[in-house]
């Protein structure tokens, strides 16, 4: 099973790779959002909880971007028949879209978190980075797997680019608060961790549940 | 198919909902702080609690359709869906009005009951723009499934996020638990419940046996043609 | 012997409209089959389901000992379908795309080359598909087709968009002298019929003589 889903996602990142489609475009979006911020909120420097909650928001809204384009490539090649033509089973196909989606966010948080901490972070990164990547990772894990889903179920809509910021942005909510308040001790004056442990538990109940509810369900999309 | 039982039920319905009325007027005590306006709680909570039952049920429905391929349980599902948004917007109006009246804001983000519910109502609502943008019927309602089994799977995840990040112990205002309850208002909202619940499954039923029953027109429109 | 393809009473609904009914063929080992009709008839219906892209509502179905719909899973090793879209990706060159799909079911690089070299492409096969006209695409699309050596060659119209000198290159991977089960599609009802051992029409999902009133 592993080498089909090696095999797509081998070819995706080639293609992204190539074509360099999905994540400068979410880079971009996210800084553009943080300039946005800078203006509507009037705020040269933010901390606390309106740092966390800037920097939460605007990377999610930066994940509908990339889950928009998940099957972008299978569809302007004339449709997923192609996919559902290869001896792969669904469950591979999941976890080659999931774990691709995983990467592109890594990729995008990589450049955008530290242009943020350029741009409008105050008390800098230094002060918790290794809690904040742990956060990040479980963060992405969870998107990764809800926005698979949602792609997917969008995917040969006709409403696709409605549907998917509609559809993602509701079920990413209890993610967003528990990476917001984990977050949020990170980014005082005087940063470190504060109650990490009941987010990080919350954000990991969403992922496991997430995680396997996607699996289960998706094989009966794509298929006819 | 789905007649069934349904005049008995609509009966029960129309006496526990009359019950519950006089009970909601001439029983049940008056608040002492929020005077008359508290009433709204007891269709206001009620209404919520079967709406969230009608979301879980849509995605059990769902479950059974995608198990079994009868595309029946796909309708059982959509219908029970689809009265349960409009129930989530009646809760929601009420919602504000009660918070208005009492308190003097429309909206209270302090209220996590509410305010899952006002997320789950957005995420249901994409419900119907999914479904219909699907134009294969056998397509539409595999998806439509999925998509009430992931959200019927949010919803309890949802208000765990919610009420976690409740910033301060606010002394809950529109959900007050049966706990703290005195007798009369006790009765009284256990009748607006089961008032609501039975109006509620009458509904259900009854639009079911219409779209039923236009199914089959169609059916048999579609063979006379065919026949021609 | 078993034979390659058995349909008895196949059935396939859009809704409540039909788009087969009654679909029954034998076809052997090595037999092509042809399948003509007008448009909207039912043919690339019909061809998806052998594909085991779509499922059967009714009638039984054997495709290469595979019992649709419960055996759909063992198709796609043993089938190979060219249809109206070339299912390779336009960002990425021919050897990128054949290598993908070689991946994908288990085929070395070597069987690569080989194809590449078949349908006369070695020299452009890094070159992005985006670059390349619809007839030099249609030879990798063929190419793909037939990569992983299937029993079973599921043709949708597969001349279209060749010129002369590709068709004949194509001709031992995809034609009788391949030796595979074929089941063509065509427009072209004499040279569809020509290539035939067995042959059946569709008019409206369902089963109908071969002949004019077929494209009325």
């Amino acid at each position: 099973m592993m080498s089909g889903a090696r095999a797509i996602l081998r070819k995706d990142l080639l293609i992204e790779l190539r074509t360099k489609e999905s994540v400068p475009a979410m880079v971009l979006f996210s800084v553009t959002v943080f300039v946005l911020f800078h203006f509507g909120l009037d705020r040269d420097s933010l901390d606390g909880e309106l740092a966390s909650g800037v920097l939460w928001v605007t990377l999610l809204l930066a994940a509908v971007i990339g889950v928009s384009r998940l099957f972008a490539a299978e569809r302007e090649q004339g449709g997923i028949d192609g996919l559902l033509l290869a001896p792969v089973d669904r469950t591979s196909l999941f976890v080659a879209k999931a774990a691709a989606l995983f990467l592109f966010l890594t990729a995008v948080e990589l450049m955008a978190v530290p242009a943020y901490a350029v741009l409008l972070l105050g008390p800098g990164l230094g002060g918790a980075l290794p809690e904040l990547l742990v956060i990040l990772a479980l963060a992405n894990l969870g998107v990764a797997a809800v926005g698979a889903l949602v792609a997917a179920l969008a995917a040969e809509t006709r409403a696709r680019e409605l549907i998917v910021p509609l559809l993602l942005l509701p079920m990413l909510v209890p993610l967003l608060i528990a990476c917001a308040q984990a977050t949020e001790p990170l980014m005082r004056q005087n940063p470190g961790p504060e109650e990490l442990g009941r987010w990080l538990g919350l954000l990991s109940l969403y992922d496991v549940v997430f995680v396997l509810l996607s699996v289960a369900v998706f094989d009966f999309l794509l298929e006819d | 198919m789905y007649s069934k039982g349904l005049v008995p039920l609509a009966a029960a319905a129309v006496v526990t909902v009359t019950t519950a009325l006089v009970l909601v007027f001439f029983y049940a005590p008056l608040d002492a702080d929020q005077g008359f306006v508290q009433k709204i709680f007891y269709i206001h909570v009620p209404m919520a609690i079967v709406a969230l039952c009608g979301f879980v049920a849509g995605g059990v429905f769902a479950i059974r359709h995608l198990r079994s391929g009868d595309r029946s349980w796909d309708m059982r599902s959509y219908v029970a869906i689809h009265l349960s948004i409009i129930l989530g917007l009646a809760v929601l109006i009420t919602g504000a009005i009660w918070a208005k009246a009492s308190w003097g804001h429309w909206w209270l983000w302090d209220e996590p009951v509410l305010v899952s519910f006002l997320v789950v109502f957005l995420l249901y609502c994409v419900y119907y723009p999914l479904r219909f943008s699907i134009e294969d019927p056998d397509r539409q309602a595999r998806y439509s499934s999925v998509f009430a089994i992931t959200a019927g799977a949010f919803v309890p995840l949802n208000f765990i996020a919610v009420r976690l990040a409740e910033k301060y112990t606010h002394p809950r205002v529109l959900s007050q638990t049966g706990g703290s309850m005195p007798g009369e208002m006790r009765l009284t909202f256990l009748v607006t419940l089961v008032g609501v619940a039975l109006l509620f499954v009458t509904l259900w039923k009854l639009e079911l046996t219409a779209k039923h029953a236009s199914m089959q027109l169609k059916r048999l429109r579609n063979r006379a043609r065919v026949a021609a | 012997m078993e034979a390659a393809i058995e349909l008895e009473d196949l059935q396939r609904r859009y809704g409540e409209r039909i788009a087969l009914a009654g679909v029954s063929v034998r076809v052997e080992e090595g037999q092509t089959l042809a399948v003509l009709g007008g448009n909207g008839a039912g043919k690339t219906t019909l061809l998806r389901v052998l594909a085991g892209l779509l499922r059967p509502h009714g009638g039984n179905a054997r495709v290469l000992g595979a019992e649709l719909p419960g055996e759909r899973w063992k198709l796609p090793t043993r089938v190979g379908y060219l249809g109206h879209e070339p299912l390779l990706y336009r960002d990425l060159s021919g050897r990128e795309n054949l290598r993908y799909h070689a991946r994908l079911h288990g085929v070395g690089d070597e069987r690569v080359e080989e194809m590449l070299a078949a349908v006369d492409m070695a020299e452009r096969a890094d070159d992005p598909l985006r670059e390349l006209s619809k007839g030099l695409v249609q030879r990798l699309a063929a190419a793909r087709a037939v990569l992983h050596d299937p029993a079973l060659l599921l043709l949708d119209e597969p001349r279209a968009g060749l010129d002369p000198a590709a068709a004949e290159l194509l001709e031992p991977l995809m034609g009788r002298e391949s030796g595979r089960t074929r089941v063509l599609v065509s427009h072209d009802v004499d040279g569809a019929l020509a290539e035939a051992d067995v042959s059946i029409g569709l008019k409206d999902g369902r089963p109908a003589a071969v002949g004019r009133e077929l494209y009325r």
